[in-house]
């Protein structure tokens, strides 16, 4: 119905952009309605979202002519910002953005070296950057829930953690229920994606190769190369964040640092 | 490694504190327990009784001070090892899902030691539950749940046994059952024993001696008659 309106492409798309972020906070108008207050988080998360993808696509259509190396300064660029989000999930745990961000590094960072050798992903800035951001996000995502999983279960479990402690268990043996029940939660979406692909959702990259005419088969086995790709980034990434963050919340006589309160 | 050792006491501590964001939880404690005897902690909630037995079993770290255990400066023991010896039982048993046998076999296998089925039931019979190995911890009553709290702490062979208000989550019956318990142990093992609680006529029933904290600091510290009624 916009098009009926707008002639201008810009335009067009400034209005379906404005239209979605509505939708948006409608949502967030009904979550106030039940007391939970995710205005000005959401607010600002789409604004900063908005900016920031416009940006990179900017930076994308300069990036064109330039040399295949830049994509990994991208990348890595893109490795920091997303250790930074994603240690925001895990408030007062030491070394959060550390841990965040080499697990995301190691995660993501070797699928995509991996498979770009294997020669799964173009090393083309056009597909290495947009491939290995989506595998990234995904990697910050798990990471996300894996380090608030992980704070959550042990704030909750205080007693029985110091209970083993105190019976003379290990640090990492203490808490070794909570890293593995963290693991399993921060893959469900993960999981849940590639189980429900082409029943329940169409993602974005598929769409888009259907869009510029790509055979629908095709589309379609990439868009399930690039899901199992996602998987292997975010589950090494959580393998890893749960394991450097189990370590750091103990202090070396094997004390928990992190407790209610503190 | 360079050991310093002293004599007598089992335990024994020096100037022991704790601050915390500049709360004093526990300040300047000094006192030492001898083997074979009950210690009791008393004083009111919040006075730094819980926060002094943490220290102990150092489970938090002092800022200042340290413990002796059996002369030897405990920053200088493995904290694993040093949480054998000093063994603590906490005011809610927090038994791990399984069952009663699973519970005291946990110290023993952190060291990789397996309990024989005979040493399980001198375990559970020293607290009144024997015939018990097999039960679901999750059908237990709040006083055997607490009991075999205390054999699955004892299952590590402690040279000194923590007890932080062990009794104070209980209804009557099972407050007496759990006492009973401790007198067993520390009549028949001659387990040396440290005793935290709010409660004075428990104080009296259980220990030979007492310590009062007040604000983290020892006010008063001797025989229990002496201390408890001065």
């Amino acid at each position: 119905m916009l098009k009926l309106f707008f002639s201008n492409q810009l335009y067009l798309v400034l209005t379906q952009a404005l239209v979605a972020a509505l939708a948006a906070m409608v949502v967030v108008m009904l979550a106030r309605k039940r007391g939970i207050h995710l205005e000005s988080e959401t607010l600002v998360a789409m604004l900063r979202g908005i900016i920031q993808i416009t940006a990179v696509g900017s930076i994308l259509l300069l990036l064109l002519r330039a040399p295949r190396w830049t994509s990994a300064l991208l990348l890595a660029g893109m490795i920091v910002a997303a250790g930074a989000t994603s240690a925001r999930r895990a408030k007062g745990m030491p070394g959060a953005f550390r841990v965040s961000a080499w697990s995301i590094a190691f995660g993501s960072g070797s699928v995509i070296a991996l498979m770009t050798w294997l020669g799964v992903i173009d090393t083309a800035i056009t597909s290495l950057v947009p491939v290995g951001s989506m595998l990234i996000t995904n990697a910050m995502n798990t990471n996300g829930l894996a380090l608030n999983r992980f704070r959550s279960d042990v704030l909750a479990h205080v007693g029985e953690i110091e209970t083993a402690l105190a019976l003379g268990a290990e640090a990492k043996n203490s808490v070794s229920p909570y890293v593995q029940a963290s693991f399993e939660a921060s893959l469900i979406p993960a999981i849940d994606s590639i189980r429900s692909l082409g029943i329940v959702w169409i993602p974005g990259l598929m769409a888009g190769m259907l869009l510029s005419g790509a055979r629908p088969v095709y589309a379609a086995i990439y868009q399930f190369v690039v899901l199992a790709m996602i998987f292997a980034a975010s589950g090494l990434t959580s393998l890893v964040s749960t394991l450097l963050i189990r370590d750091g919340i103990f202090t070396t006589a094997q004390q928990l640092s992190l407790q209610p309160g503190r | 490694m360079n050991v310093s050792v002293t004599s007598d006491p089992i335990l024994r501590t020096e100037h022991l504190s704790r601050v915390v964001k500049e709360k004093v939880l526990v300040e300047d404690a000094t006192f030492e327990v001898r083997t074979g005897e009950v210690l009791a902690i008393v004083g009111p909630s919040g006075s730094g009784k819980s926060s002094l037995l943490r220290l102990l079993n150092r489970l938090d770290e002092p800022t200042s001070g340290t413990v002796y255990v059996e002369g030897i400066d405990y920053r200088q023991i493995a904290p694993r090892e040093l949480r054998r010896k000093l063994g603590l039982v906490n005011q809610r048993p927090y038994l791990f899902p399984g069952t009663v046998e699973q519970n005291l076999r946990f110290g023993p296998l952190q060291r990789g030691e397996t309990l024989s089925q005979d040493a399980i039931e001198q375990l559970l019979s020293r607290v009144g539950l024997k015939g018990y190995a097999s039960r679901n911890v999750a059908n237990l009553s709040g006083g055997e749940a607490q009991r075999v709290s205390v054999a699955r702490t004892l299952a590590n062979s402690p040279l000194v046994l923590l007890l932080d208000e062990p009794t104070s989550a209980l209804d009557e019956t099972s407050k007496r059952e759990v006492e009973s318990a401790i007198q067993r142990i520390v009549r028949e093992q001659g387990l040396t024993c440290i005793l935290v609680t709010h409660d004075t006529a428990q104080a009296a029933r259980l220990a030979e001696r007492a310590l009062v904290l007040e604000a983290g600091r020892v006010l008063r510290h001797g025989p229990i008659s002496e201390v408890l009624h001065a």
